[in-house]
């Protein structure tokens, strides 16, 4: 327990402690709430939180829509089929390794054209995506690509409550009278309803907190927190920007405690029926 | 059920998500094969292995990616059969512990990593950042331990790990061979998906490397991407093929084991 406990501290606690002091001072370390308020007040940040928001919002839905649909199709097939383990392997690719890969794939696909393959195709059946407002580096196109690593996260966490739906329910439900309407309606989606949601949660913080892919896409002018951020430390900005960095951090690391919260209490009733 | 027909919305989903995700794997496959010279070819495959920069951010990277994996393992594994045996009382505190790394952003570790070095005195500077070995490894065990908690705790959940800890201890074996000799073996495809995962973590991050100036193998390739996207994009097409083959092959180690395949992440 002992060397876990210290590396924890170490590694772990000492950079968080370094961000919560860094945010509560001055450069003479003076306590201080100079630096929210600061945060609060500049325009830039207030508007860089609500993109982060409006961005994790629904890149999280839309991950999580056609997240369980996929997975439901999957948890459906055989047990150790083929189409269950591509997916499954596909899954822990996207969300735990692709943010710049990703990023490439996208400029490679949807990318202006002569480079992008499918921007190209188009153009040549006459419709030109770059026309109509559509850029890659934009807060949509960023979006969009995000939704490449939210839907696999969302089979991920899904999945196991998906695989803990018994056919006896259905059965039952069935020799009840049920159609499959209602038993959709009157068991399974009651019953998944904490595990869907819990799940949204996490994609939400997922998105929130995920900069790799804006990162290789945009880089630091993407009015993003985890940007602004970046852009505070690398000395962009006018003012003691080390401390602006920290503070939005700490800002950051507030809503998603608040988020990690919400989904321990929405785990607790997923667990009742699906254990 | 009619005979072996796949219902409508199977179909569709399956369908759409082959759009979605094969489509651009595939433009990218396409837009690497197109040269300079506006030829199809190899070009961009060739020079991935030639560009020296490349292949030492990628030598960095699979360095960082081992050493991460193995300490990562090596910390948790006791840790874990520890407090299942001996202190059930601090399962609450290791599981917020290691929930502790979702809650933190990587770009606000980066944030307070970059404050340290900058005010931290020169010793522990010199000792912790001037290498990306030393400067990363530590930190990617840290955003690493919350897969890895769980994977491992999973593994152990489903094994009689009193029984076998006594049986194994009586017959006079240390702690040690205990671990390596009989724990290890019977939780082995759950420590080895926490080491796949870590492997493509370490090799996918990006964020913190950036700010701490490391050119890591995601570094390097967004900058060869600034002035040749056509190496930056076979290349990402190798990596994902590469993390996809690892995990694939990991789901047959799997399957001729009981126990779920599935990754618990949270």
């Amino acid at each position: 327990m002992l060397p876990f406990t210290v590396y924890v501290l170490l590694f772990l606690g000492l950079p968080l402690y370094v961000v919560v002091h860094g945010s509560l001072t001055t450069d003479s370390n003076q306590l201080t709430w100079h630096n929210f308020s600061q945060s609060f007040t500049q325009p830039q940040y207030g508007t860089a939180f609500e993109h982060s928001l409006i961005l994790s919002a629904w890149t999280a839905l839309v991950g999580a829509i056609f997240g369980t649909w996929l997975a439901a199709a999957v948890v459906a097939g055989k047990p150790g089929g083929l189409l269950r383990r591509t997916v499954s392997s596909a899954s822990g690719v996207l969300a735990y390794f692709a943010g710049v890969p990703l990023a490439f794939a996208f400029i490679a696909t949807l990318g202006r054209a002569p480079g992008g393959v499918v921007t190209g195709w188009l153009q040549d059946v006459g419709i030109d995506l770059y026309a109509h407002g559509f850029n890659i580096s934009s807060m949509f196109g960023v979006g969009l690509a995000y939704v490449y690593f939210q839907i696999p996260m969302m089979v991920i966490l899904i999945t196991p409550a998906l695989e803990g739906l018994r056919p006896q329910w259905r059965e039952a439900a069935e020799s009840l009278g049920a159609s499959r309407l209602g038993y959709l309606r009157h068991v399974a989606i009651p019953v998944m309803t904490p595990a869907f949601v819990g799940a949204l949660l996490i994609l939400f913080g997922n998105a929130f907190s995920a900069y790799a892919t804006a990162l290789a896409l945009v880089g630091q002018t993407i009015p993003l927190v985890p940007a602004e951020i970046n852009a505070a430390i690398s000395g962009n900005v006018l003012v003691s920007s080390d401390r602006i960095a920290l503070t939005l951090g700490v800002e950051m690391i507030a809503i998603v405690l608040i988020i990690m919260v919400g989904y321990g209490l929405v785990a607790r009733r997923a667990r009742r029926w699906l254990g | 059920m009619s005979a072996r027909r796949v219902p409508l919305w199977r179909v569709t989903i399956l369908a759409l998500a082959a759009i979605f995700f094969l489509g651009p794997l595939a433009a990218s496959v396409d837009f690497s094969l197109q040269q300079e010279n506006g030829r199809y070819g190899f070009q961009n495959y060739v020079d991935i292995v030639s560009n020296r920069d490349l292949r030492d951010a990628l030598f960095k990277s699979l360095e960082i990616a081992a050493i991460t994996a193995i300490v990562v393992v090596v910390l948790m594994l006791p840790t874990v059969v520890l407090v299942r045996l001996r202190l059930p009382r601090l399962t609450l505190l290791l599981e917020s512990a290691t929930v502790l790394p979702i809650v933190v952003p990587p770009i606000v570790l980066a944030a307070g990593l970059a404050q340290l070095q900058g005010s931290a005195p020169l010793w522990l500077v010199k000792l912790w950042f001037d290498h990306p070995l030393t400067g990363l490894t530590p930190i990617y065990v840290v955003l690493a331990l919350p897969f890895t908690y769980r994977a491992i705790d999973t593994g152990l959940a489903a094994i009689d790990l009193r029984t076998l800890v006594e049986a194994s201890r009586s017959l006079g074996a240390s702690w040690l061979q205990t671990l390596t000799r009989v724990v290890l073996p019977n939780v082995e495809t759950a420590v080895l998906g926490a080491i796949f995962l870590t492997i493509a973590l370490c090799l996918g991050e990006v964020v913190i490397s950036t700010i701490m100036l490391y050119v890591t193998l995601p570094v390097k390739l967004i900058q060869v991407g600034q002035t040749s996207p056509g190496i930056s994009v076979a290349l990402s097409v190798v990596g994902l093929l590469f993390v996809f083959l690892l995990l694939f092959a990991l789901s047959f180690a799997a399957g001729r084991r009981r126990g779920s395949t599935s990754v618990r992440v949270i």
